[in-house]
This record gives structure tokens, sequence and C-alpha cells, in this order.
């Protein structure tokens, strides 16, 4: 087993390194809505501002090795998990030099070295996708384990349903993790779910389950400790329950109309970020003048990423039907699969 | 005659239609105080409130479920499935329940379920968010499928839907939402199955559906510059679908082209063109053709997308390897 089971502090160095993820993702975004807005970036794009808690703590407690995988809100998670800002801008761009070479976009996030297996944008197609990975290393006999993180809004889903069963009866090596953020799209919680609390909803699986609170990235890691101990334990999945809120609107074309700026107001002002920027003052180990610098750092990184995303090619158009299969289509490669010319 | 846009089209048959049925009702994902996510019913919710506009959870199956047992009980549900790639997640329901139960239960129930979707590429949404399934659906008895390009059709055939007693699958084009158009005021109804000459003329015929609707008389404008009059037949209902009106167009211009915004292997323009060359075979002067999407998942850069779209331009090139052009 590739992780040790003593409960060492965080060091210094971690809770700066959490600090500095939290504030690149929010900086990536800030500059993705940038860039929206001036027409270079398109599609459905999810900002993940006021959930970076929940990516950063969850990352900080796997193991390099471990995927994570997420849904269509997933800037957050791929960046965290190590997916490079400059690739990630790009992708946004629609360039050839971007994380998916411009096929996926903002929802298709997809990093294979670091471990960020997708932005999936189906809701909860993604979670038996997770299970089969799971199981995968598993049956390998590797230490490997998974971490899927999905909306509130996926919890009503049969997907949810049957992939929790289904992970508790071959014992994966999964982690579920819902981040609450209180509404599927424009929809609250209590109009969308039954039961409203997340660890209520899971018992009916026999999977053990926390709710944590997903503004504080320390707690977030702290739980996603025990679960990866569990998990990694070969004791079957896990599942937590993030308490957070995103600060935007579900898209970018959402007029809000379904909460109340006093609740907006109410969450901002438990930012993750500040909050820790506050608590790692308050205990000596962070001046004024390093988290200046730490943000101008994370500034100039992200500004360099949209120069790189702009200098970048835009695909080739013959990219447009390659990549469709991996393997050749036909024994003879030369006849065509398609009888009539399609375009 | 009013100008409406297709969305307001479609809001007004619904208003209507829940004003003059206390049985209508309609249940989706985000309608209610998100205001649907391509507000089609942000303006039915205050005038109907929450009984009769009910948000759903995210969970097709069920949606189309509970819609299709709702109307076996007597209701007339409006299911809408936020955008059709998600009504994949519905398709059992659909298809193994509300279009069997009226034949496999021997005629003894009826399930007159509406299910409103949206299709439709175009806006960098990438390969899981672009797709237009309509075949799925029209592939199978017991369905209705239509398919309204223009404002007046849309509200049209949406009226017609609650006027019969079989499930209908009424699909949008989120790219058709904000085109304009004259509607008849009240209770104007277009019959299911049957196709409409939007435009005449003498040397092709574009045979069309849904928003491709749009790329046709674009061409045809095109066309009539260069002194080719094409006549452009919108078939607006799938399933069942107007073969008389393709056929005698064809007959009279002897040449047809189908377009269609979705893959066409095993696709619409596959059945058309069948059949048109069965029934018309000694009219035509060379093979129906057909032009769809590039063969490809939809990829998310600009470019590319527009590359796998069809387009006046390629409808133009089409015609010229027909020989139509020259
Ligand atoms: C199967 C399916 N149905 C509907 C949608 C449209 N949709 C995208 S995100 C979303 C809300 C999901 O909410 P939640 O799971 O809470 O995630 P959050 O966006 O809050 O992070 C909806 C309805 C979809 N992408 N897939
Ligand atoms: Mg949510």
């Amino acid at each position: 087993m590739a992780v040790a089971t003593t409960h060492k502090p965080l060091t210094k160095a971690q809770l700066l390194h959490m600090l500095r993820q939290m504030l690149l993702i929010r900086e990536f975004e800030d500059k993705t809505a940038e860039w929206y807005a001036r027409g270079r970036i398109a599609g459905f794009v999810h900002l993940y501002n006021g959930q970076e808690a929940c990516a950063v703590g969850v990352v900080a407690a796997l193991e390099p090795q471990d995927i994570l995988m997420s849904h269509y809100r997933d800037h957050g998670h791929a960046l965290a998990k190590g997916a490079g800002t400059k690739e990630a801008m790009a992708e946004l761009f629609g360039k050839e030099t971007g994380l998916v070479k411009g096929k996926g976009g903002s929802m298709h996030f997809f990093d294979y070295q670091a471990g960020h297996w997708g932005g999936y944008a189906i809701v909860g197609g993604h979670l038996p996708l997770a299970v089969g990975v799971a199981f995968a290393y598993k049956y390998k006999k590797e230490s490997r384990i998974v971490a899927v993180v999905m909306g509130d809004g996926t919890t009503p889903n049969g997907y949810f349903h049957e992939s929790l069963n289904f992970a508790k009866l071959w014992e994966a090596p999964v982690i579920f993790i819902v981040e609450n953020n209180l509404y599927g799209m424009g929809t609250a919680l209590a109009v969308h779910s039954a039961v409203v609390e997340m660890t209520d909803k899971v018992c009916a699986y026999d999977i053990p389950a926390e709710r944590v609170d997903g503004m504080d990235v320390v707690a977030v890691y702290e739980a996603t400790r025990r679960a990866v101990e569990h998990v990694r334990d070969g004791k079957g999945p896990y599942f937590l329950e993030l308490s957070t809120y995103r600060f935007r609107g579900h898209s970018m074309a959402d007029p809000q109309r379904y909460r109340d700026k006093e609740e907006v107001a109410e969450w901002t002002h438990r930012d993750p970020i500040l909050h820790m920027r506050q608590k790692l003052m308050e205990e000596g180990l962070l001046t004024e003048k390093a988290a200046k610098k730490m943000e101008d750092d994370v500034k100039r990184e992200i500004e360099e990423a949209v120069r790189f995303a702009e200098a970048s090619p835009a695909p080739p158009l013959e990219a447009l039907t390659e990549d469709i299969y991996a393997s050749p289509v036909s024994a003879n490669p030369e006849a065509a699969i398609i009888s009539t010319p399609s375009a | 005659m009013p100008v409406r846009t297709y969305l307001e089209a479609i809001t007004d048959a619904l208003r209507e239609e829940m004003r003059r049925n206390p049985d209508v009702f309609i249940m989706g994902e985000d309608i209610y105080a998100y205001g649907g996510s391509y507000a089609v019913t942000s303006n039915l919710a205050d005038e109907f409130g929450p009984e009769r506009i009910r948000d759903t959870p995210i969970a097709e199956g069920a949606i189309a479920g509970v819609a299709t047992g709702a109307a076996m009980a007597g209701l007339r549900p409006v299911a809408e499935i936020m955008t059709i790639n998600f009504a994949l997640l519905a398709l059992d329901a659909i298809i193994n329940h509300a279009a069997k139960v009226h034949y496999m239960f021997g005629a003894r129930i009826k399930a007159p379920v509406i299910i409103r979707t949206a299709g439709g590429a175009g806006a960098q949404l990438g390969a899981t968010h672009a797709q237009n399934f309509e075949v799925y659906f029209a592939h199978v008895p017991g369905l209705k499928v239509v398919t309204p390009a223009t404002p007046a059709d849309a509200k049209g055939l949406l009226l017609a839907a609650f006027r019969q007693d079989d499930p209908v699958i009424f699909i949008e084009n989120t790219g058709l939402y904000r085109t304009k158009g004259e509607v008849p005021d009240g209770d104007v109804i277009v019959p299911f199955g049957s196709a409409d000459v939007k435009r005449e003329g003498k040397d092709v015929t574009l045979i069309c559906y849904s928003r491709q609707f749009l790329t046709a008389m674009q061409a045809a404008e095109q066309l009539s510059e260069m002194g080719i009059e094409a006549e452009v037949v919108d078939l607006r209902s799938l399933r069942p679908w107007d073969a008389e009106t393709v056929i005698n167009s064809v007959k009279k211009t002897n040449r047809g082209l189908i377009i269609e915004e979705d893959w066409q292997s095993y696709g619409i323009g596959a059945e058309i063109a069948a059949t048109v060359t069965r029934e018309a075979f000694d009219w035509l002067d060379g093979p129906i053709e057909r032009l769809g999407l590039v063969e490809a998942p939809m990829p998310y850069a600009r470019d590319l997308e527009r590359a796998a779209m069809p387009s006046p331009d390629k409808v133009i090139t089409r015609l010229r390897e027909m020989g139509v052009v020259r």
C-alpha cells in the first residue's frame, strides 16, 4: 500500500500549496469569464468559483497515480490534479495545443498523465465509468483508487443509485464525492431531492458517509484522507458530501432568478480562499507580503496561459475526422464504411 | 398576422391549451424556478404556478415514464426533456412503454403524452450536447414525431399534438428559437403527416426538416441568382411523413437532395430516398442525394464544428456534383 496511515499534520509547504492551488483556480475562472465575454471562449462554460476548496482538498489527499473524474464543472478538478494551465486555457480557446486538442472544450477536460480522467456532461453518466475504472484497479491488484465528483443534482438520478449499489457489491475502490452547492442548475435541493441529507440517502447502500464543510480546504483534506485509507485498504467505497456554494451562475447564461442576493452574500462571506488566507496568517504561516507575491505569481501564470492559448494554432480541418476510431475501422482500410460522401 | 418567434409560438400553444384544458400540465428540469433552460416556460410560471409547471429532478427516465403513466390515467402531460441529448436516458420509457402500451394491451388504454425536446448543433457544445436523434424515435411504430421549422408550424403542430391520443415526440431546434415568422391567431392546427412546399421551383427539390429548412431556403435564394429555381419541401412531420408531397415535387423537378442536421448513415434521408426512388423512379434524372453532418462526433473548436455542418455552400457544391448546377 502506497500510503502511510499515520496522521501527520499538514506541513507549512503543503498548506501554502493548497492556498496557491485555490488562487490559481479562481484566477483561471475569472479569466475564463473575461475571455468568454470577449467571445474567444464559447459553448457551455460552468465556473467553479466558490468551490475551490473541494477539488484542492480532495486532490491533496490523493496520490498522483490515483484517478479523479468529474462533471462538466471540471476546470478546478483538472487543474488541482495537475493539468497545465496553458493546455487548459488553450482547450477553452479551441486550440490544437489544448488538453484534448480543441475537441472537448470547457466541459471535457482530460489529462491522462495527471490522472484527471475527464469532465463529463451527461449528469450522472460518469459514475458507472468511475466504478468500472476502480474495479479494474482492484482486479489488477493495483493500489490505485478513484475519486469521482458530482453535484447534488446528480443524487436523484438512477445512475447515482445504480453506481453506489454496484460499487458496494463489487467492493470497488472508489470515493463518491458530492459537491453540494444547494442547486442542480436552478432547482433547489429540496425541490429535486426527497431526502436532503446526502448521508441518509447513502445509508441504503451500507457505504460509510461523511458530511464535510466544503468551504474549508483542510477539513476536506482530512475527510478525504479518511476516505482514501478506507478505500485503499480494500474496504470498498466511501462517500463524502462537501457543503459548498457556487458564487457565479450555473453557466454563463444564468439569470439566477431562483436564489436571492442575501443567500449569495452570506455564502460569499465564507469564501474558502479568504478563509484559508486568514487562517494561515493567524497561525503565522503567511505574511501579507508572501500572500501578495503568491497572488501576483498566479496572475502571471494565468496571463501566460492566455497568451499561449491565443498564440496557439486552431486544429487543422482534417482533425474533424481523425481519432474517431482507435483501430482501423475495416480489414480493408481502403474500403469506405460510409456509403456516400457526407459533406 | 402577428409575428412571433419560434419560442413564443411554442409558449403560446402551451398557454392556450393549458387555459382550455385543466388536465394539461408541464413537467421537466428547471422549467419553473429557473424559467426553462431555453425560457419556453418562463412566461407560463406566474399564470399556472408550480402545480402545473412542475420542476423535476434530473431523472429523464422517470420524467418520461411518469408522464406516460399520467397520460395513461387520463391527464395530458407535456414532458420537457431539456435537450434531445438527455432523451437517450428516456428512450426505454418512451420506446418500450409510451409507444407500446396501446398496442400491447390490446387498445385497452392510451398514452397521449407529449415529449417536447430540443436538438441542434452549431453552438460549440461538443460531442454530447449537439446531437439530433429524430431518427431514433421516427424508427418506432407507435410514436408520432414532428419537427417544426417555423413559428407557425411549431404552434400548429403542438396544438395538433393535443388533439390526438398517441405519444408525440415534439422536437424543437435550439438554433430556431429566435427565428421569427407570422403565426395565425387562435386555434389553427397543422395536421401531422403534412409536408409543406415552402418555396416553389422547377429545377430541383430540396427536402428538409427542422433547422435545415433555413439552410435550404438560403441555398435556394443563392441558386435563384444563378438561374436555378429550387423547390423547398419542409417535411414538418417525420412519422407519419408526407411521401406524396415529396414525390409530387420530385416528379416535377426530376432531382432531389435531402438536407439533414444529422449523420446520414441509416438516417431519415435514407428512408426518403428509398421511398422516392421506388415511387418516382421513372421521373428521376439521377439518384436522390443526401447532405448531412460529417460522420464524426461533434468537436468543440469553432471551425471544426462549422466544417461538420451542412451549409448553403455545401448544398450548391452537392448540386454541382449532381449536375443540377453547371
Ligand atoms: C442527463 C442530463 N440531464 C440534464 C442535463 C442538463 N444539466 C446540466 S448540469 C445540470 C444541473 C446539475 O446540477 P448538480 O448535479 O447539482 O451540479 P452543479 O452544476 O451544481 O455542480 C443540468 C440539469 C445534463 N447535462 N444531463
Ligand atoms: Mg449542484
